[in-house]
């Protein structure tokens, strides 16, 4: 399978449908493209044919803001027609602003206020861990989201019940809305605060398919502790002007910036 | 009331968890390092393989409890009433309020009834903040007996579900079998002249202060309102209508709670004078509970003299 081709469309799904809502977050929805490509195509045992399958692994986009990511995986994938992205955020549609679990197949939490996303999934592995399930939990986190208090009660649940089979993926593109990581709040080092919360951590480039899934199987063999991938990406990535621009985190393309976009993403325009 | 049985909701609570835990397999109990106080340390004994401690962190123990719900679970989620309903606010609203999950959270130690420990740890906002959140059913026990026919209820819903408990030994004042219905308000006494309505542990002063107002002459309703949301609209406004006057007895702020709901009702049905008795628009202080209740005007004598001004 092409993964690069499918992040490419998956990234002009992003750019069409914020244009097309006339708001929303193309930003940290670009820098986490290649990983939810790679969870949503090849690490995560689902079927959109059935999307409550027993024993299905789960993913938990607690950085609920980047959902047009989240949203064009799974039209992509198969959950729902990719026409349907252009709904985004208008009244009546099922793809809100932020992810709404009863609105949209394959979407296990509605998240949006930051952290919690990572509290339920702690629950989510808890209960797959009492219940013998082979389910894993995906949970995937901004890099600002990491300054939420609540992240390091759940971190700390996590590595104190062991939860191996919770992983957590941090898109570590250093932005936030009002500038850099380490101007606003910084939240480094990273993956030295995960191994004190007992996890497996692993730092990895988020745009490197191989480097993606060689973490995804250092999780899955980790059997005794959760494990926290640290993702390096870009916020924008693949848009020139967008790339490591905080100001793109919550704005949408006007026509001219969308038909640039999609060229360099080298789509057709 | 001297010789009558004195019970705790929050040991109602550890109770029903027990008698519950054959029932629901999936029944799972969680907790924030205050077991011993709310009680879920009887559950815990029984199935630790099902209970989870979260530690001193709030916000995670209703996220971790909405996470566990979601995935079949009945979850019962304990910690002090004030940290609940105010710390974990946002969390309960969006994670488990916004999803339907199917989480009950036992909050103890609600009120000024906490006593010794002060203002920090008395809560009087829970009510108001839990009955804002579209789909939560609000319940407020106001005896032993009540209280575990309600919470077998609310484990059997599936749904989002707040229980408001105590710390302090109240009057048992339900016999067996209990009929109580969530959603449901219980007219405990019939009266024509004025209605006491009451929650939780008011319950029992107001069928006192109903009895001192009886041996006066005043004819009183008293209505047990257990549950705050959904809200019995109907028995109120037919007691505004029926008997014109209306004292609502809480151990909450009179603003937000029942006080409120009941003049919200009232005033858009059937508009009648109504006085609230409940804690005023101030923080508690330490001491013993029955010493607070006089101090902050929750006692059997605050209502009688709140019906007498209506009167």
């Amino acid at each position: 399978m092409d993964f690069k081709e499918i992040a490419k469309k998956i990234r002009i799904d992003i750019i069409k449908s914020v244009h097309a809502a006339g708001s929303g977050h193309p930003g940290g929805s670009l820098s986490v493209a290649d990983i939810v490509t790679a969870l949503y195509f090849k690490e995560m045992n689902i079927d959109p044919e059935n999307p409550k399958m027993e024993d299905r692994d789960k993913l938990v986009f607690s950085k609920g803001h980047a959902a047009p990511a989240q949203y064009a995986a799974l039209a992509e994938r198969g959950y729902f027609p990719v026409e349907e992205l252009m709904t985004l955020r208008k009244l009546g549609s099922h793809l809100q602003g932020h992810p709404n679990r009863d609105k949209v197949p394959g979407i296990e939490m509605s998240t949006g206020s930051l952290g919690q996303g990572f509290g339920v999934s702690v629950g989510m592995a808890l209960a797959n861990k009492m219940d013998g399930k082979k389910g894993r939990v995906y949970t995937v986190l901004g890099d600002g989201e990491l300054q939420e208090g609540l992240i390091w009660e759940a971190a700390m649940s996590a590595g104190h019940y062991h939860l191996s089979n919770l992983c957590v993926i941090v898109d570590w593109n250093g932005l936030q809305i009002d500038g850099k990581n380490d101007d606003v709040m910084t939240v480094k080092p990273i993956d030295e605060k995960f191994k004190a919360f007992g996890f497996n951590v692993v730092m990895i480039d988020g745009h490197n398919f191989d480097e993606i899934f060689a973490a995804f199987d250092n999780a899955r063999a980790c059997t005794d502790k959760p494990t926290c991938i640290i993702a390096k990406t870009h916020k924008g990535k693949g848009v020139s002007f967008m790339e490591d621009n905080a100001g793109w985190h919550g704005k949408a393309p006007n026509d001219e910036e969308m038909k640039q976009a999609i060229l360099e993403i080298g789509g057709e325009q | 009331m001297a010789d009558v049985k004195k019970i705790a909701t929050r040991q109602s609570y550890g109770e029903v968890l027990v008698e519950l835990s054959e029932k629901y397999p999936n029944l799972v109990v969680m907790d924030a390092d205050l077991s011993g106080s709310t009680q879920t340390n009887k559950f815990a004994k029984v199935h630790p393989e099902r209970f989870f401690d979260m530690g001193i962190a709030e916000q995670n123990l209703y996220a971790a409890a909405t996470g566990l719900a979601l995935s079949g679970k009945v979850v019962c989620a304990s910690t002090f009433a004030m940290f609940a309903s105010g710390r974990a606010y946002e969390i309960i609203r969006n994670s488990i309020g916004y999803t339907h999950a199917n989480v009950k959270i036992c909050a103890t130690h609600a009120g000024i009834t906490v006593g010794e420990d002060g203002a920090s740890h008395q809560t009087f906002e829970d009510l108001a903040l839990m009955r804002e959140i579209p789909g939560m059913v609000v319940l407020n026990p106001s005896d032993d007996v009540s209280c575990k026919a309600l919470l077998r209820q609310a484990i059997a819903y599936d749904g989002p579900c707040y229980v408001r408990l105590g710390r302090a030994a109240v009057p048992v004042t339900y016999t067996e079998p209990c009929n109580v219905e969530i959603g449901k308000a219980n007219t405990l006494k019939e009266g024509k002249d004025i209605t006491l309505i009451a929650t939780g542990i008011m319950v029992a002063d107001a069928l006192a202060a109903a009895e001192e107002l009886e041996n006066e002459g005043v004819s009183v309703r008293v209505i047990d309102m257990h549950t705050i949301k959904p809200f019995d609209t109907e028995a109120v406004i037919k007691a505004a209508k029926e008997t014109g006057k209306i004292v609502t007895c809480e151990e909450h702020s009179i603003i937000g709670g029942l006080g409120s709901a009941v003049c919200e009702t009232v005033s858009e049905n059937c508009p009648v004078p109504v006085k609230r008795v409940g804690q005023m628009d101030t923080f508690g202080e330490s001491g013993k509970p029955d010493e607070l209740k006089k101090k902050y005007g929750m006692t059997k004598e605050d209502i009688v003299k709140a019906a007498k001004a209506l009167l």
